[in-house]
């Protein structure tokens, strides 16, 4: 093993045993004479839940990881993404012991600290004090450790005042704040994070960040699991992607982000709109059909920055003449940021009377949105009230193109859009 | 899991496990400030938010003794070595009640803490010994009201209390080692926690508490005692009269019978409890 390396997975497999559907009996009978073997099957059932023969292959087992491997090396932050049921949380589990593998084997060098959960060991009834110093032996750090990071942990925590009342009274914020603070000083040389961000109010989450991107920054190894691609692609320079069980991408961040994202959404972008049935609203007018063209394509789904775009939604309404009807379409990156909205409203432009058909048309001079991937939204209020809401509606591809009419363009990592501006000088020689 | 702990930083190697193994005693004292946490937690949780706080320690031995008197020593006359029955029974709950509790909270230790141990690594083995521990709290109060009893009774303690120590330690022993045992059993199969309460009053009454083991010379003769040895509480319980009450002889016999079964149920419960830590995160 080289020296710089502080993880190796080789071969990694984990399999497990699920409840499979119950027998159902069609007679009394059978039911009665079922109940009565119950023990017997019972017994049988529950010893199997840790037994496996080998190369058992029947319908409740289930393969979580399946020959995973990777390394990663001091210092780095890896990334783990992946839908539900890929195996991150899993993978997260054996590397912190908590669980063995059924096959393979991973090394590991240097302490582990695992944030798999905030507040592992709180007990409602003690005391904050009682708690960090409970939680922090539980997450393997020593008493005299503790007594040293103490005061540090609790400013962290901002509950000073709270620190001797029971942590059943706490606010959910404030549990939230002190479990984090815990572990955040745990200084571990490897940290495994498991999307512990998914709990507590905005201002935490920014703070619980900040911590992780601090220690990434100190030079520990830091293993980092989420959903949420936009943390992912800061704080990551290298990430897995995960799929049933198996390592489907193993390196650039923007490479796996938009994999699962087009994985996630490839379902519903193939559904054409009037067929569309996850929408929300009174259905008074539904949307029925989108087309987006531009003066170079009369009607694609790919445009490119800076040409005029004319997006045209044909709807459907359940009766003549509606009244005060509000169009907004959304425009997502791909990492799911909102970038901005084409609204009816904002530019003052509701349409006062509609008919039962039509379409509506939106002119977009100069798209200013960077080369990628967009996901739009349609969404439309009749009346004050909504009539149709479809999430991911769409999905548009935006390619490189002459925005400044300069030959000139932008390098699509500086992201988000291009804005129109100019410069000029002034001399600050007096005159 | 095998690991392997290099000169200077920790390395580890994470692989199925095979085989058996015995405790890591090395990993406990890494974790030792984490086993003395628990075992706080354990004693101050029970008696929060409480009026009467830890004089429930003894409310249970107490009672018990009040109603023993009454039912078994007033109204069954059932021997009593000679002794006032009040304090023959008491002086038996003492230990009994530090088995059963330490016991019934070692059984569903594993099962009452399931996100730690499936959230965070540390050696399992601690969460059964903690209620262990935690018990002889409750313990060491019941016995000084038991010199307190002693005292009104007017009974002296004899110099054998020098053994009580020992008898501790046999007690410990016990509790440690069926409570892997159930521990273990208990997360995969309900039953055992379900069934623990009403077993433990059937062992009580298997037990010397309420009657003297002279009982059994007299009706199956000495050997049939020194069989009954084997069951580890009788020669606790009986050890804890002699020293205490100075009636009859330490019965040596009965606590070296104990012993061996204590050992074996220590060692035993210890192996069994390894092999299926492995799979506890699976199997809650």
């Amino acid at each position: 093993m080289m020296s710089n390396t502080v993880i190796k997975v080789e071969n990694l497999s984990k399999r497990y045993r699920i409840g499979l559907k119950e027998k159902i009996h069609e007679t009394f009978l059978g039911a009665l004479i079922s109940w009565v073997k119950s023990p017997i099957y019972n017994f049988r059932r529950l010893q199997k839940l840790s037994q496996f023969v080998e190369h058992e292959n029947s319908d409740d087992i289930i393969w979580a990881l399946r020959s995973i491997s990777f390394e990663v090396k001091h210092g780095e932050v890896l990334g783990i993404i992946g839908r539900n049921g890929s195996g991150k949380s899993t993978l997260l589990k054996i590397l912190s012991r908590i669980t063995e593998p059924t096959e393979g084997r991973a090394q590991i060098i240097g302490r582990v600290g695992s944030l798999l959960e905030v507040g592992t060991g709180f007990h409602p009834e003690l005391t904050g004090r009682e708690n960090i110093y409970l939680n922090s032996a539980i997450l393997g750090m020593k008493k005299a450790e503790t007594d040293r990071k103490f005061d540090e942990i609790v400013d962290f925590a901002e509950v000073e005042k709270f620190i001797d009342t029971p942590v059943k009274r706490y606010s959910s914020g404030m549990y939230v704040r002190l479990a984090f603070a815990v572990a955040a000083y745990l200084e571990p040389e490897i940290l495994l994070v498991d999307e512990v961000l998914a709990v507590g109010d905005v201002a935490f989450q920014k703070k619980c960040l900040g911590k992780i991107s601090d220690v990434a920054k100190e030079g520990r190894t830091v293993l980092f699991v989420s959903h949420n691609m936009a943390v992912i692609s800061n704080l990551c320079e290298r990430c897995l992607l995960l799929d049933s069980g198996r390592i489907v991408i193993d390196g650039s961040v923007n490479a796996s982000i938009e994999c699962y994202i087009s994985s996630i959404q490839t379902l519903n972008q193939f559904i054409p709109l009037h067929s569309r049935v996850d929408r929300q609203g009174n259905g008074r007018l539904r949307f029925t059909n989108f087309k987006i063209s531009s003066p170079t394509r009369a009607i694609t789904d790919t445009v490119v920055t800076g040409e005029n775009v004319s997006l045209t939604i044909e709807y459907e309404a359940d009766s003549e003449k509606l009244k005060n009807v509000s169009i907004s379409i959304p425009f997502y990156n791909h990492l799911g940021q909102p970038i901005f909205m084409c609204w009816t409203r904002l530019v003052g432009q509701d349409f006062e009377l509609v008919e039962r058909r039509g379409r509506f048309i939106v002119e977009i001079p100069k798209l200013p949105l960077m080369p990628g991937k967009y996901s739009l939204n349609l969404y439309c209020e009749v009346n004050g009230v909504l009539a149709d809401w479809i999430q991911e509606a769409v999905s548009i591809t935006v390619l490189e193109g002459d925005f400044f009419g300069t030959g000139m363009t932008l390098p699509s990592v500086t992201g988000g859009v291009a804005i129109e501006h100019s410069w000029r000088y002034e001399t600050s020689e007096a005159n | 899991m095998a690991t392997n702990k290099q000169s200077s930083t920790t390395s580890i190697i994470i692989q199925p496990s095979k085989g058996w193994k015995l405790i890591d005693f090395k990993e406990l004292k890494e974790y030792r400030d984490l086993f003395y946490f628990l075992i706080l937690r354990d004693i101050k949780v029970l008696y929060k938010q409480t009026v009467l706080g830890f004089i429930w320690a003894v409310i249970k031995p107490l009672f018990s003794m009040v109603v023993f008197s009454v039912i078994f020593g007033g109204l069954a006359k059932v021997p009593s070595d000679g002794i006032p029955y009040p304090v023959f029974s008491y002086s038996a709950l003492v230990p009994w009640t530090y088995f059963s509790s330490a016991l019934t909270g070692s059984t569903s230790s594993l099962i009452g803490r399931a996100s730690i141990f499936t959230k965070v690594y540390f050696p399992r083995i601690i969460i059964p010994l903690t209620p262990v521990m935690a018990k002889l709290l409750d313990f060491g109060i019941a016995l000084i009201i038991c010199f307190g009893l002693m005292a009104y009774y007017g009974i002296v303690p004899t110099v054998n209390v020098v053994w009580i120590p020992l008898l501790i330690c046999l007690m410990v022993l016990t509790s440690s080692g069926i409570g892997m045992w159930l521990s273990a059993l208990a997360l995969q199969y309900r039953d055992i926690k379900l069934g623990i309460n009403f077993v433990s009053q059937l062992l009580m009454y298997a037990a010397p508490v309420v009657w003297p083991v002279s009982l059994i010379a007299e009706k199956f003769g000495d050997k049939a005692k020194l069989f009954y040895g084997f069951y580890p509480m009788a020669g606790v319980i009986e050890g804890f009269r002699s020293a205490l009450l100075g009636h009859n002889p330490m019965p040596w016999s009965l606590i070296g019978m104990g012993s061996i079964t204590s050992v074996l149920l220590f060692i035993t419960g210890a192996l069994y409890f390894q092999r299926k830590e492995r799979i506890f995160a699976d199997v809650f």
